[in-house]
């Protein structure tokens, strides 16, 4: 919105909270309708664990980067026995996703001081491969966190730029 | 001052209703509406708002308020509707004072629901009008309008959003300024407006009719309903989100966009039809515009493709297209793997409802459940659950299933905040009826899966001041139940001694299971998490029978590496001990205890 984009951003809220899958989808653009993303669609896709990211690749386009935090949460699922483990994650994630982005966001949240900054590391990965501005993504940043929590998320957000562009 | 927010559709009607001088709000959570009330509440300088007992209530209550001639707003999801038709379908007939919207918040594709209904049938019959928005900046505008309207015609005004509208987020534009609040309107006793016995019910009824015609016209002209003109070879009727996913699909084409949706505006609709070579209707659930149109004489196309079940999308918009135009290409799509595990939801590690239900299955009762948080335990692997069908059902089908001559244990698990909503009724009729039967409520203290609001029995309000906190023993006590228990959530071998005593009692017999929600109550917080021994586990698999995500798998046992010891994550175990009593082989203890 800070760059004079029209957007929507949609995802479902309710029983998926409770440790169930979750994704969230935003289209920006000059005039969005439609908020929700069709399979190979999606111009960018970012996981923030790795068995979500190869549950949702139909919706990344052909040659489409993915942004993927190197992260296993194993479903109760599979740790009660009831279903079986994927094989080879990292195997099926560097054949599925040609243009892969890896980053341990958990090791750079902690790093810049509070584990629960991992989602703005991704975030500050994702500015890397995406076409704003820095300091827009700061402002809104700003604008959005509470003013205690702001140094930590800068910091992180910096972690996260940083990483990605040092991987080129 | 104009100002632009990104908001969602339930954020951005909590602001119209501000805006728009509401003074009074009722309630009860229920996904995609919860966030209107949670955002309401933020308004309480201008509006007061409530968790009310249930939906039934919370129309009763903003019908009052508008018979007291203040501008009110009741929210529900469509299933909280139907709980809510007895009052709104007299209240029609008797009419507004003081303006009134009703948001009802449809679930196409039961994202998280327990059926699929399209409620503007139950609209249309009510005889209300209907706007239905298509993006956050029509729900902030049509939630404005429809006080007014509700006014002028004397009627109740609904707006119906559904999940992706509700809770997808877009621009709003508005005025930054609180416009005065409109003064309550005196009341003015007037029976024949406002008691409904058959005398003054007929004439109602005369006037309901009436301002059906009236409303027809005012949807006929209503700015909310636009003819967007394009190619002539194709005219699309829409609504809500099913536009937006059209004018992604079929932007060039003409489309008819309704927002003021009942009465249909047939007169305008047949203006469209005779502009376009073809004419479909694309809407999202039941042919609910299509098959007024038909029986006025209009013809709408049938197409092959079926949009009438589940949500729709772009992409099952481009099939129609297919189908209709044949000039579809579609995007190469690079499969997700097969066979990949589910990530479904599951009780929280350390629930307090994980112990009940394991123990239940343990002692082979047949389980009627209910609506909240633990419906979960239905899934494998507690597998526990017989029946859910609606908020309060566990009461009544477990006396049905008695009364029907099912053997064995039967007990009915509910929870505290669905208790008050309508459990109380089922309880009453099983002492009353005298049915031997074990009702369980689980009393954590919150209504969980919404989102952790407040109720009755809580002790807090909407906007956290201090309240009476219900007392559910002292209410079972009262309704004649004569062995209540109340025990708490995590001692297991306590659980199994009462639950069989009230499972095999011959009249009805309540235990409330007591202990606070873990994220409510925070209780992940300075926890002190338990671990596994792997020396001593054997890899039995008791443990992981309890479904609690934080166990989770460690080394290989045995020769053929098939089975797995156990393990658990320190941060997700708060340490309510469960597993610890399951393990037979003394393996799991708590970090410090060893």
């Amino acid at each position: 919105m800070l760059a004079g984009h029209d957007v929507k951003k949609t995802e479902v809220h309710g029983m998926s909270q409770r440790g169930g899958s979750v994704i969230s989808q935003v289209r920006y653009g000059q005039d969005v309708a439609s908020p929700i993303i069709s399979e190979g669609c999606s111009d960018i896709l970012v996981a923030f664990e790795k068995l979500e990211a190869l549950r949702w690749r139909c919706l990344l386009k052909s040659g489409g980067p993915a942004l993927v935090n190197q992260l296993d949460i194993i479903p109760v699922t599979v740790s009660s026995g009831l279903q079986s483990a994927v094989a080879d994650t990292d195997a099926q994630l560097e054949a599925l996703f040609p243009d892969l982005h890896l980053v341990d966001a958990q090791t750079l949240a902690k790093e810049a001081g509070n584990l629960r900054t991992a989602n703005i590391v991704l975030t500050g990965a994702l500015a890397r491969l995406m076409q704003f501005e820095t300091t827009l993504w700061r402002q809104a940043l700003e604008e959005r966190l509470p003013s205690r929590l702001l140094e930590v998320n800068l910091r992180a957000f910096e972690a996260g730029y940083q990483y990605a562009e040092s991987q080129g | 001052m104009q100002k632009t927010q990104l908001l969602s559709g339930n954020e951005a009607i909590a602001l119209a209703a501000r805006h728009a001088g509401c003074r009074v709000a009722s309630a009860y959570p229920g996904t995609p509406s919860t966030e209107i009330m949670e955002n309401i509440a933020r308004h309480k300088d201008r509006i007061v708002g409530e968790w009310s007992t249930n939906e039934k209530v919370a129309m009763e209550v903003a019908i009052g308020a508008s018979i007291g001639g203040a501008r009110s707003l009741c929210a529900m999801k469509h299933v909280g509707l139907n709980v809510a038709m007895d009052p709104l379908m007299t209240f029609t007939f008797v009419g507004a004072t003081g303006g009134m919207l009703i948001i009802v918040a449809d679930d196409p594709g039961m994202h998280s629901s327990q059926n699929e209904q399209d409620s503007r049938n139950l609209v249309k019959f009510a005889r209300a009008p209907l706007f239905e928005p298509s993006d956050s900046q029509e729900a902030y505008e049509m939630a404005r309008a429809a006080f007014d309207l509700s006014e002028k015609y004397r009627v109740p005004v609904f707006l119906r959003t559904t999940t992706r509208t509700a809770h997808s987020s877009s621009p709003v534009t508005f005025d930054d300024v609180d416009p005065p609040q409109p003064e309550r309107i005196p009341y003015v006793k007037n029976i024949r407006r406002t008691v409904a016995v058959p005398a003054f019910a007929k004439l109602m009824r005369v006037d309901a009719e009436k301002r059906t015609v009236e409303l027809t016209t005012a949807a006929e002209e209503s700015g909310f309903n636009r003819i967007e003109p394009g190619d002539k070879r194709l005219g699309l009727v829409t609504s809500s989100i099913a536009y937006q996913h059209v004018k992604e699909v079929f932007p060039e084409f003409s489309i008819l966009k309704l927002g003021f949706s009942n009465p249909l505006p047939l007169e305008l609709v047949r203006k469209f039809a005779a502009g376009v070579e073809r004419l479909v209707v694309v809407e999202e659930l039941d042919p609910f515009m299509a098959d007024q149109m038909r029986a006025a004489g209009i013809a709408v196309e049938r197409p092959a493709t079926a949009l009438q079940m589940m949500e729709l999308n772009p992409a099952r918009l481009t099939a129609l297209r297919g189908e209709l135009l044949g000039d579809v290409e579609a995007p190469a799509v690079t499969a997700s793997p097969e066979g990949l595990p589910t990530r479904p939801p599951v009780l929280c590690a350390g629930c307090g409802h994980r112990g009940v239900f394991y123990t239940l299955k343990r002692l082979k009762a047949t389980v009627t459940g209910d609506i909240g948080c633990y419906t979960l335990a239905a899934f494998p692997p507690l597998d526990a659950m017989d029946t859910t069908i609606c908020m309060g059902a566990s009461i009544g089908t477990a006396i049905g299933m008695r009364k029907a001559g099912h053997p064995g244990r039967i007990a009915a698990v509910i929870g505290d905040s669905t208790f008050f909503h309508s459990g109380m009724t089922g309880l009453l009729d099983a002492v009353y009826n005298k049915v031997p039967i074990a009702v369980v409520i689980l009393d954590n203290s919150t209504t969980a899966m919404t989102g952790h609001q407040e109720h009755p029995g809580t002790g807090k309000t909407l906007i956290g001041e201090e309240a009476p906190a219900a007392d559910i023993v002292a209410v079972a006590k009262a309704l004649g139940v004569r062995q209540v228990r109340a025990v708490p959530p995590y001692d297991m071998a306590l659980l199994e001694t009462v639950f069989k005593e009230a499972l095999d009692a011959e009249e009805t017999a309540v235990v409330v299971v007591r202990g606070p929600c873990v994220l409510a109550a925070k209780l992940y917080l300075n926890a002190t998490p338990y671990t596994v021994d792997e020396d001593k586990c054997v890899a039995c698999g008791a443990c992981f029978r309890l479904g609690c995500p934080a166990i989770i798998r460690g080394e290989p046992y045995g020769p053929d590496g098939k089975r797995f010891k156990r393990n658990i994550n320190s941060p997700s175990c708060i340490g309510c001990d469960l597993c610890r009593q399951v393990c037979k082989f003394d393996a799991i203890y708590r970090v410090g205890d060893r």
